[in-house]
C-alpha cells in the first residue's frame, strides 16, 4: 500500500512543472551566493586621514595604514571638521587625526598623539575597526622604537602566539557554510510538506482518500518519506558544491551528517505536516510556516551566538531543532567531532522527530 | 442497504439536517432530491463517515457509519461533488492508484467498469485536467467503482453536465443497478427524478416525502392546469389575486394553476388544459 502512495506522490513531484527544477536550483543559488553575503568579517574600511603635521614620520604611517587590508584610503582632508562631513557624506568611515607636532614630539619627547574617531552606527565595524586602526598605530610604534633604541638595549616583551583553531584563517565562510546547508534543509523540507495536504484539502483529493481504507500511518508516512529523499539530494547537492567551490569537506565522518540530516528532516516535515493539517488554505499554511521558520532561524544562532541572547531567549531556544543541527553540522564539518561529543544533540532531534511525526499523524483526520 | 434514524447535523448556527429518516433496499436507485442547500451533501459525507452526525444512527450493509467506519470504507463507493482525482496524474494512473489503495488491481474488477471505461480509455495516457467535464464525471465513476462496491453514493453527479452525457450517465447507473450495486444519488434536477426506484424529496434539512416517483406524482391530490397568455407575469399576479387560486407559478413557458373548487374553473378569454403533475409540481406543493 505504502509503494503505491509512494508512487504517486513521487509521480506528482515530478510532473510538477517547477519542483523538481527548484530542488536543485535553490541548492546551488545558496551555496554559491550566500557564503559570500552572510559575511560579518569587517574589511575594506573607508579611512580619511587629517594630517596636520606632514613630515616624514606621519606619511610612513599612513603609507602602513593605507598598505593593510583592511582600510584604504577614501579622503584625506585639510581639517577635521572636513573629515567628519566625509562621514556624514558615507564617504568615510574611520578618521584618523594625526596632530600636529606629530614627528617632532615623537622624536624629542618619545610621545605623539593620534585621534580614531570612527562612525559606530554599525557598532561590529566601527569598534573592530577602530581596534583594527589602533593596532597598525601601535606596530609603528613599536617599529619606531627599535629604530631609535640601540638593539643591544633589552626590554621586557610578551610574545603572543595566538593559534587559531579548526577554522585558521578565520574565514566567516567557513563558518557559515555548514549552516547555511542548514536553513536550505529546513525551507525545502518544511515548506513543501506544508503546502503538501492542503493543498490536497484545496483540490478535493482529499475527500476521495478519506473514504479509502488507508491508514493515517500509511498516508502521513507516503507524505514524509518524499521530502526525506528531496533532503538527502539537496543535502549532497551542498556537499559536492562545497567542496568544489570553496574546498570545504567535512573533518568529521560524513555519515554522522547524514545521520543527524535524517533526523533534522522528519522533525521539520512532521512541522509541516503538522501545519498542513492544522490549516484550510494554502495560504495560511504558507504564512504560518513562514512565521515559524523566521523565528526558528533567527533564534538558531546560525548568525548570532545563542550564549549572547538574553537568558529567556536562551530558554525558548531549547526547543529549537534547527540550533541544534546547527551545532552538529559545525562541529563535524570543522571539528571533526564524533557522535559522542554530539549525544545531547543527537537526544534533542530524536525526540523532535518522534514528536512531530505523532503529532502529524494524530492531527490528520479522516473524519471531521 | 442504507438506513438512516433520526440523523440532526448543525454548522455553527446553521441546521443541516434536522432528524432525517429513510431507507434504501438493495439494488435499489434511491434519489435524494431536492435543491443547493437542502443538506444532501451533509447526509452523504456522513454516510462515507467523513463526518460525523451530531445526533442519530444510521447503517451501510448493517453496519454503524461511526463505530463500523472501517468496514464501511471498504465496501462503499463514493463519488463527492466536486471533481477529486488527482488532475495531475493521467486516467489510467487514477484508475490504477485508486485500486491499489482499495488492495485490487483493475484487472480484478474490469468486467465491473468496463462499459464506462471504455468511453475513456482512448484518453488514457491523458492527464485528468485535461478531459472535458463528461469524461471527468466518467472517470470518477469508475474510480469510485473499481473496488467493486456493494453501495454507491453519487454527489450530485450530473451538475454542470451537459443533457446528452447525463442522459448517458443515468444509463450507466441502470446498468450498474441490474449488476446488484446499490446507488443512492442526490440530484437537484427534478426532471431525474423520474429515473430513480424511489425518491425522498429534502428541503431545508428535512425529508417531505419518501416514494417511488410515479406514487408521488399520483398523490398530487389536485387537478394541474397550464395556462398561458401574452404577458405572463401579467396573468401570474391577477390569478394570485383570485380567491379561488390555491397555487400558481411560472413553469417554463406555461403557468401551472390549482384551484380550490372541484367544478371546471373558467378564466377570462385565456385557454387552459389538464397536464399531467411533475415531480417538480409535486416539489413545490410540498414546499408550501
Amino acid at each position: 500500500m505504502l509503494k503505491y502512495l509512494l508512487e504517486k506522490e513521487f509521480k506528482q513531484i515530478r510532473r510538477n512543472s517547477f519542483l523538481p527544477r527548484l530542488i536543485i536550483v535553490f541548492p546551488i543559488v545558496i551555496m554559491m551566493v550566500f557564503p559570500w553575503v552572510a559575511n560579518l568579517d569587517v574589511k575594506d574600511i573607508k579611512l580619511s586621514i587629517v594630517d596636520n603635521d606632514h613630515s616624514t614620520y606621519s606619511e610612513r604611517l599612513v603609507n602602513k595604514i593605507a598598505s593593510s587590508e583592511y582600510f584604504y584610503l577614501t579622503n584625506a582632508s585639510n581639517t577635521y571638521s572636513e573629515a567628519i562631513e566625509s562621514i556624514e557624506l558615507s564617504e568615510s568611515d574611520i578618521i584618523l587625526e594625526i596632530a600636529h607636532s606629530f614627528e617632532n614630539s615623537l622624536i624629542k619627547e618619545g610621545y605623539a598623539r593620534v585621534m580614531i574617531s570612527a562612525n559606530s552606527v554599525n557598532g561590529t565595524k566601527g569598534g573592530l575597526g577602530s581596534s583594527y586602526l589602533a593596532r597598525i598605530v601601535n606596530d609603528f610604534a613599536d617599529e619606531i622604537r627599535s629604530e631609535l633604541i640601540p638593539p643591544n638595549n633589552t626590554f621586557p616583551v610578551i610574545d603572543i602566539n595566538s593559534q587559531y583553531r579548526y577554522n585558521a584563517y578565520l574565514d566567516y565562510k567557513t563558518f557559515m557554510i555548514p549552516a547555511l546547508m542548514t536553513v536550505l534543509l529546513a525551507i525545502i523540507s518544511g515548506f513543501l510538506p506544508a503546502l503538501n495536504i492542503v493543498g490536497e484539502k484545496e483540490k478535493g483529493t482529499i475527500e476521495q482518500i478519506n473514504v479509502t481504507p488507508i491508514s493515517k500511518f500509511t498516508f502521513i508516512l507516503a507524505k514524509l518519506i518524499p521530502y526525506w529523499t528531496i533532503g538527502f539530494v539537496v543535502l549532497t547537492i551542498c556537499f559536492g558544491l562545497a567542496t568544489l567551490i570553496y574546498g570545504l569537506s567535512p573533518v568529521g565522518n560524513l555519515g554522522i551528517i547524514y545521520l543527524f540530516a535524517m533526523l533534522f528532516v522528519l522533525t521539520f516535515s512532521g512541522f509541516g505536516l503538522v501545519i498542513s493539517n492544522h490549516s484550510s488554505t494554502m495560504r495560511q499554511a504558507m504564512f504560518v510556516m513562514f512565521f515559524f521558520t523566521i523565528i526558528i532561524i533567527l533564534m538558531s544562532g546560525i548568525f548570532t551566538p545563542v550564549n549572547s541572547m538574553p537568558q529567556w531567549a536562551q530558554a525558548i531556544t531549547i526547543f529549537n531543532p534547527l540550533k541544534y543541527f546547527i551545532q552538529v553540522m559545525r562541529a563535524v564539518y570543522l571539528k571533526g567531532s564524533n557522535i559522542w561529543a554530539l549525544s545531547t544533540q543527537l537526544m534533542a532531534l530524536l525526540s523532535f522527530a518522534v514528536f512531530f511525526i505523532l503529532w502529524a499523524m494524530l492531527s490528520y483526520r479522516k473524519k471531521a | 442497504m442504507v438506513t438512516v434514524n433520526n440523523l440532526t447535523k448543525r454548522y455553527d448556527n446553521v441546521e443541516a439536517l434536522r432528524g432525517i429518516n429513510f431507507s434504501a433496499n438493495d439494488g435499489e436507485i434511491f434519489g435524494i432530491i431536492g435543491p443547493d442547500g437542502a443538506g444532501k451533501t451533509s447526509l452523504f459525507r456522513i454516510l462515507t463517515t467523513l463526518i460525523l452526525a451530531d445526533g442519530g444512527t444510521a447503517t451501510v450493509n448493517g453496519l454503524d457509519v461511526v463505530k463500523d467506519y472501517r468496514e464501511i470504507r471498504n465496501t462503499v463507493g463514493y463519488m463527492p461533488g466536486k471533481f477529486s482525482l488527482y488532475q495531475d496524474l493521467t486516467v489510467d494512473e487514477n484508475l490504477n492508484f485508486f485500486a491499489t489503495v482499495f488492495n485490487t488491481t483493475v484487472e480484478d474488477n474490469y468486467e465491473l467498469v468496463k462499459d464506462i471505461y471504455q468511453q475513456i480509455e482512448p484518453f488514457k495516457k491523458r492527464k485528468a485536467e485535461a478531459l472535458s467535464g463528461g469524461m471527468k464525471q466518467k472517470l470518477a465513476l469508475s474510480c469510485a467503482l473499481i473496488h467493486k462496491p456493494t453501495v454507491l453514493f453519487l454527489d450530485e453527479p450530473t451538475t454542470g453536465v451537459d443533457p446528452v452525457s447525463r442522459k448517458e450517465f443515468w444509463e450507466m447507473l441502470k446498468n450498474l443497478k441490474q449488476q446488484g450495486i446499490s446507488i443512492l444519488v442526490s440530484t437537484p434536477y427534478m426532471d431525474e427524478a423520474s429515473l430513480c426506484d424511489r425518491i425522498a424529496l429534502i428541503q431545508s434539512g428535512e425529508i417531505m416525502n419518501i416514494n417511488t416517483p410515479s406514487q408521488i406524482i399520483a398523490d398530487f391530490p389536485d387537478k394541474l392546469y397550464a395556462v398561458k397568455a401574452a404577458n405572463n407575469y401579467h396573468l401570474l399576479n391577477e390569478l394570485k389575486q383570485k380567491a379561488d387560486v390555491k397555487s400558481c407559478y411560472m413553469s417554463g413557458e406555461y403557468l401551472h394553476v390549482t384551484f380550490k373548487t372541484e367544478n371546471e374553473p373558467t378564466i377570462d378569454n385565456i385557454k387552459m388544459h389538464v397536464i399531467q403533475p411533475t415531480i417538480e409540481d409535486c416539489f413545490i406543493r410540498l414546499m408550501k
